[in-house]
């Protein structure tokens, strides 16, 4: 704590002046920073449509409303393909991530040197790359589909599961391990009943968090043509029908708030 | 546990307890699970002669990893970059300047019942809404470019940082903000020395880690003309070069790498 003598008292200063310089210029450059990106945005954005904004909005408004009820019913095949995209895409995720968490984990892993990387590259590879952007990818690959939705939730999943889960790993209690090892059990065994056990409320866990985050995910899709709900709001999108669209875009915040409810009920129930 | 039950124990095999402890409730989730499964796949429509034909095509995509082009199409990446780091840091600036009132409004604890309520309704309907559906609205009253995805990604920022911002203030020590109010302070004096000090190692680290998934999905709201890489890689997959994709994903990899490396590093320091 810096005191500086000022005019024979002594005044009590939170910082150096050397240290107030410093942030003052830090906080200096941050506003820079932002003011450069700001005149970025701005030069490339039309301002005359920004100023039309609040009139456009109204309009689209009084085109969206009423919601098109009756199309409800053309909705259902797409829920169940949404639905089925978020699951399976999470099942094959679990299975997946699972070897990936007990490579990654330093505790388990059989090499810190070579295998620990490579099992940390799938993860931040994985988990840095958006599912639309797997599913554009897919598509080009697979065809369009259900299928590619699938695995493109699958792949992004990966990383996100056996990150959390190696973590799990990391943090389990090493008496079990030991008590377990000291039997005289195999590898195998070791993990069977003295790893598992340990993780198995944080995999519970992590699985039904990633189905409510897969299900948010897997409501777009299908703007990308991988199948599901984001298939018919493309479709509405591309011929301007906003009661539709409005009508879907409700659907999907029901979906996103049930799957939501639903997750938290069954992570307190297994937490 | 008695002697009596460990003696009937003796000489018969262990089994495992089972992970849910209730038999009848383990057997119909079971059951209704593989019911799920097999309606699930009889519904998908997979066309395995289209994905045995787009291996190959896949494999052409995993080696042009090995070969990314970074040359070809550089202008086009670098412009989209650059637009994804500006929408980026202007986003993660304005959000989280919005973030930190909405998040003081929304904790139980220190804010009045109507504000609470106020904040905790913009709150939800930030965070219900996926980032995707929110750029498709802004950019048809927005019209095409970056300022759609900046407001886009300030929304996004909203939600999710007052949430976690709020429900860290309402799990804070009430004894030190309490010690400062006896004190005789102000509402602005009691923020900045009561709760601010608590609460800012945890906001540094949540806004940091904000600035990744701000990043991150910058990179796909190009897919719906709200600016940034997303658009080139649009282009990139849809005109079949692989190699330009691979460089894109490749550069997009590296900097949310070299974004988590930076947060870790803030964040063990503020802490």
């Amino acid at each position: 704590m810096p005191v500086i003598e000022q005019g024979g008292t002594q005044i009590w200063k939170r910082r150096t002046r050397r240290e107030s310089l410093l942030r003052w210029f830090g906080w200096l450059l941050g506003v820079a920073v932002f003011m450069i990106c700001w005149q970025r945005i701005s030069d490339a954005t039309t301002w005359f449509f920004v100023w039309d904004a609040p009139r456009i909005a109204n309009d689209i408004w009084t085109r969206a409303t009423p919601p098109r009820w009756e199309y409800i019913t053309q909705l259902g095949r797409p829920i169940w393909d949404t639905l089925n995209i978020a699951t399976l895409g999470t099942i094959i995720a679990l299975f997946l991530s699972v070897p990936v968490a007990f490579l990654a984990a330093r505790n388990t892993t059989p090499s810190r040197v070579f295998i620990r990387p490579i099992a940390l590259l799938i993860i931040v590879s994985t988990r840095s790359i958006n599912s639309l952007i797997w599913a554009l990818l897919l598509i080009a690959i697979i065809g369009p589909g259900v299928f590619a939705g699938v695995v493109a939730i699958a792949i992004r999943s990966i990383g996100f599961c056996a990150k959390l889960l190696y973590e799990a790993i990391e943090e389990i209690d090493h008496g079990q391990v030991e008590a377990v090892t000291a039997t005289g059990a195999s590898r195998w065994q070791v993990m069977a009943f003295g790893i598992v056990p340990q993780i198995m409320p944080a995999f519970a866990g992590v699985a039904v968090f990633r189905w409510d985050i897969n299900i948010r995910e897997s409501t777009v899709l299908g703007l990308v043509g991988a199948g599901g709900i984001g298939l018919q709001l493309s479709s509405s999108l591309n011929v301007l029908a906003w009661p539709q669209v409005s009508l879907i875009l409700l659907v999907i915040l029901a979906a996103v708030v049930i799957s939501e409810w639903v997750s938290a009920k069954v992570r307190g129930a297994i937490i | 546990m008695s002697h009596r039950e460990l003696d009937d124990m003796l000489g018969k095999g262990w089994r495992k307890p089972p992970f849910i402890a209730n038999p009848k409730l383990r057997w119909a989730l079971l059951a209704g699970f593989v019911a799920y499964l097999i309606a699930a796949f009889l519904t998908i429509e997979v066309d395995w002669a289209r994905v045995y034909a787009g291996l190959d095509r896949g494999w052409q995509f995993v080696l042009s990893f090995t070969r990314p082009d970074f040359v070809s199409r550089a202008s086009d990446i670098w412009e989209g970059l650059l637009e994804s780091i500006v929408m980026t840091v202007a986003a993660s600036v304005v959000g989280i300047a919005i973030s930190i009132p909405i998040g003081l409004g929304a904790a139980r604890n220190i804010a009045p019942m109507p504000v609470y309520l106020v904040c905790r309704g913009i709150v939800a309907v930030s965070r219900a809404l996926q980032e995707i559906i929110v750029a498709i609205l802004l950019v048809a009253i927005f019209g095409f470019g970056p300022l759609a995805g900046f407001l886009t990604l300030s929304f996004a920022t909203i939600g999710f940082l007052s949430k976690l911002l709020a429900e860290d203030i309402e799990s804070m020590d009430r004894v030190q903000a309490e010690a400062v109010k006896a004190s005789g302070a102000r509402w602005m004096q009691y923020i900045n020395y009561g709760v601010q000090p608590q609460i800012l190692p945890r906001l540094v680290g949540l806004s940091m880690y904000r600035i990744d998934i701000n990043f991150r999905e910058s990179a796909i709201l190009g897919l719906v003309g709200a600016g940034g890489i997303g658009a080139t890689l649009n282009t990139a997959f849809d005109r079949y070069e692989y190699d330009t994709a691979a460089a894109i994903l490749i550069l997009i990899i590296v900097i949310v790498m070299g974004l988590e490396y930076l947060s870790g590093v803030i964040r063990a320091r503020v802490q």
